[in-house]
């Protein structure tokens, strides 16, 4: 079981080791061109390849922790990953449609439902834990 | 499924912990199991069946919801 416990622990820090720096690097690739090297022909799109590159290593971490789960941390993620691609597809749309047709007062930028995806998931597996427990 | 794991694993003397160790899951997934709110893989079943000695059908009832 320590052994379980470390081998979690090494790839839970694995994994938030990849987000933490795929965030830095998202912020450094949209600030850097106006606050850092001024629109550079090289820098920008380089910024963006090494902000994709750390976001396919982010998601290798997430798959290497979640080849660790037993069957039923599996079956709780894989439940809330279900519900929250429905609801981020279905939502998505919805505040899509609602834009188009000026319905908001506001733009539907892809942040807000990067954020609504975060909370889902989390919401969903928090859900889904207590109903095994 | 309906499932003795409890009954067993107390006459053995074993924790839900030490359960956990020997099957190769988390002491959640053993108390899931224990309370019947989930039901285990084929390889835990016969990791379980192995483990106490006795066939599988003796360990987990199957019930028609």
């Amino acid at each position: 079981m320590e052994n379980m416990k470390l081998e979690r622990t090494k790839r839970i820090r694995k994994l938030a080791a990849w987000t933490w720096t795929w965030v830095a690097t998202m912020a450094i690739a949209t600030f850097g061109p106006e606050f850092i090297w001024d629109k550079h022909s090289f820098l920008t799109p380089f910024a963006i390849i090494v902000n994709l590159a750390n976001g396919i290593l982010m998601i290798l971490a997430n798959r290497d922790l979640f080849n660790h789960f037993d069957e039923l941390e599996r079956k709780i993620h894989l439940e809330s990953m279900g519900i929250t691609l429905g609801l981020t597809v279905v939502v998505g749309l919805t505040f899509s449609l609602l834009d188009q047709k000026d319905l908001i007062s506001f733009d539907a930028e892809i942040g807000f439902l990067v954020m609504f995806t975060g909370l889902c998931y989390l919401t969903a597996v928090l859900i889904n834990t207590r109903r095994f427990k | 499924m309906k499932n003795k794991i409890r009954d067993l694993r107390e006459q053995k003397g074993m924790t839900q912990e030490e359960l956990a160790e020997f099957i190769g899951v988390s002491r959640q997934t053993i108390n899931a199991i224990e309370k019947q709110k989930f039901d285990p893989s084929l390889p835990t079943a016969f990791k379980m069946a192995k483990l106490f000695g006795l066939p599988i059908e003796s360990i987990f009832q199957f019930e028609e919801k």
